[in-house]
């Protein structure tokens, strides 16, 4: 079953689809990567998720997974040689909890950090950095949230060491100041310099370009936005 | 010999004791032929901080309640005041359920049900074996805490075209775990899962999700009902979920304390 064909349909710069992606390179999975304009979605990404209509989905055989976390739990338990998540249950439960802490609290109030304005800018920035100190607590003293070796959370949170420093210069926000976050600059730079990492980002300079007129388009509806 | 046997102590003849004991050391051939022991070693402890209408706890109780395990259940009343316990054991979230695992603790309701199912592996299988049945598990039951639990929150805190709009989401949500569903007697095939587990719980807040919003879910989705009434043969089940009207109470008391409706 694992030796199938492995097809995956993304955008280039979601960092949903890059976990996705880093997951199989890490794995030394072949797949075929089909891109797809989010913005002007195919049928066949409408056909094959049509619930949620998003990237990355993933075929395998068939079979079609979708959700990056659910697709990265079906990956380690369908190519089980390099393990990405811990043998240990508890090691596990940890590992998903913190893969979901910091989607719903890091990930989403830096999004509404970047592209808000004002008082609900500085409320979004505040919990951004509370989120990254508690994330700061639980990396103490490891190379990788995995321990020596890259893991499951390191590709989680992937998008922490290359997206958010890039909407941290785009928007000033002072975000990951290595002084207050020391153990999360070693590790970005621990998880950058890891070669299958380093050769699959989206290219800097393109992702400015996008995520600047991404925050523009999306500050209206920021602004309108009710408060949780 | 690790043979796990609460507090109490006995040295077995010509046995090596492993603690301590006034006849011996660890480690040493006990001289006494009138004692009698095993290797102690602490009975596993297992403590759930639950609020009984959450249905996230639900979750938790109902996975226990499957695998057979004893546990202790400490009731925490969100409503009053959250637990000095409560904050120890989940500082980063603040929230229940919590299952506390010989002192460890382990918090977020689907995060819970996996770790019981992979911490007693030995006993009832609640995760299908097949990593794509896994992963379809896995993708409903985030649907339904991303869609069917905020749409239904909606329906019974909001009014006018906001609760409108959230009731169509809320269907619409349920038509498309029914169509999940089809024609088997339960999300997990012929055995009751971790799907089933993740959402059975919301069939406890069906009458409130009906009486606040004005409409009918079996009229719309009679094949989730045929499967909830299903669900409620269990024994797991039928001692977990409070009855539906004592939910409806307390939704309308919290209500009047906070002066909402």
């Amino acid at each position: 079953m694992a030796s199938q064909e492995v097809k995956l349909i993304g955008f280039w710069v979601s960092p949903f689809v890059h976990r996705v992606e880093w997951a199989l390179k890490l794995k030394g999975v072949e797949y075929e990567y089909i891109e797809d304009d989010i913005y002007n979605k195919s049928p066949l990404l409408l056909e094959l998720n049509p619930v949620h209509k998003k990237v990355p989905v993933m075929v395998h055989g068939g079979k079609v997974i979708v959700e990056s976390f659910v697709i990265l739990e079906y990956i380690e338990e369908t190519w089980k040689e390099g393990p990405l998540l811990p043998q240990d249950p508890y090691e596990r439960a940890m590992a998903r909890f913190w893969a979901k802490f910091a989607e719903e609290e890091l990930l989403e109030n830096a999004g509404i950090a970047l592209c808000s304005h004002g008082s609900q800018k500085e409320k979004a920035v505040k919990s951004t950095i509370d989120a990254l100190e508690k994330i700061e607590g639980e990396l103490k003293g490891k190379s990788f949230f995995g321990g020596e070796a890259i893991g499951y959370l390191d590709v989680a949170l992937g998008w922490i060491s290359y997206w958010l420093p890039v909407w941290d210069e785009m928007s000033s926000m002072q975000l990951l100041d290595p002084m207050k976050f020391p153990s999360i600059t070693t590790w970005k730079n621990n998880f950058l310099e890891n070669p299958v990492i380093k050769e699959n980002l989206p290219p800097k300079e393109k992702m400015v370009v996008y995520f600047q007129k991404r925050s523009k388009e999306l500050a209206p509806a920021m602004a309108s936005r009710r408060h949780a | 010999m690790g043979v796990k046997f609460g507090p109490v102590l006995y040295i077995v003849p010509g046995d090596i004791c492993s603690s301590t004991c006034f006849l011996t050391f660890p480690g040493f051939l006990c001289p006494s032929i009138s004692c009698v022991s095993v290797t102690v070693t602490m009975a596993e402890e297992v403590v759930l901080l639950d609020f009984w209408p959450s249905m996230f706890g639900m979750r938790a109780r109902l996975a226990l309640a499957e695998k057979g395990i004893q546990y202790e259940y400490k009731e925490e009343d969100l409503v009053g005041g959250k637990s000095q316990l409560l904050l120890k054991m989940n500082p980063v979230q603040k929230k229940i359920p919590v299952l506390i695992h010989n002192g460890i603790p382990v918090s977020e309701s689907l995060i819970v049900v996996q770790y019981i199912d992979e911490a007693w592996s030995e006993r009832y299988q609640l995760l299908p074996s097949d990593p794509y049945q896994r992963a379809r598990a896995r993708f409903w039951a985030d649907f339904i805490d991303k869609k069917v639990w905020t749409s239904g929150h909606q329906v019974r805190s909001s009014k006018g075209a906001e609760q409108e709009a959230a009731k169509v989401e809320f269907m619409d949500s349920l038509k498309l775990l029914e169509g999940e569903l089809g024609d088997k007697p339960y999300f997990g095939g012929q055995n009751f899962g971790f799907l089933d587990i993740a959402f059975i719980p919301f069939y406890g807040w069906f009458h409130t999700y009906e009486t606040f919003g004005n409409f009918s879910i079996e009229a719309s989705c009679p094949k989730l009902i045929a499967w909830a009434k299903r669900c409620m043969e269990r024994e797991s089940v039928l001692k977990t979920l409070p009855q539906q009207h004592k939910i409806y109470d307390f939704v309308l008391h919290v209500n009047k304390m906070f002066g909402l409706h």
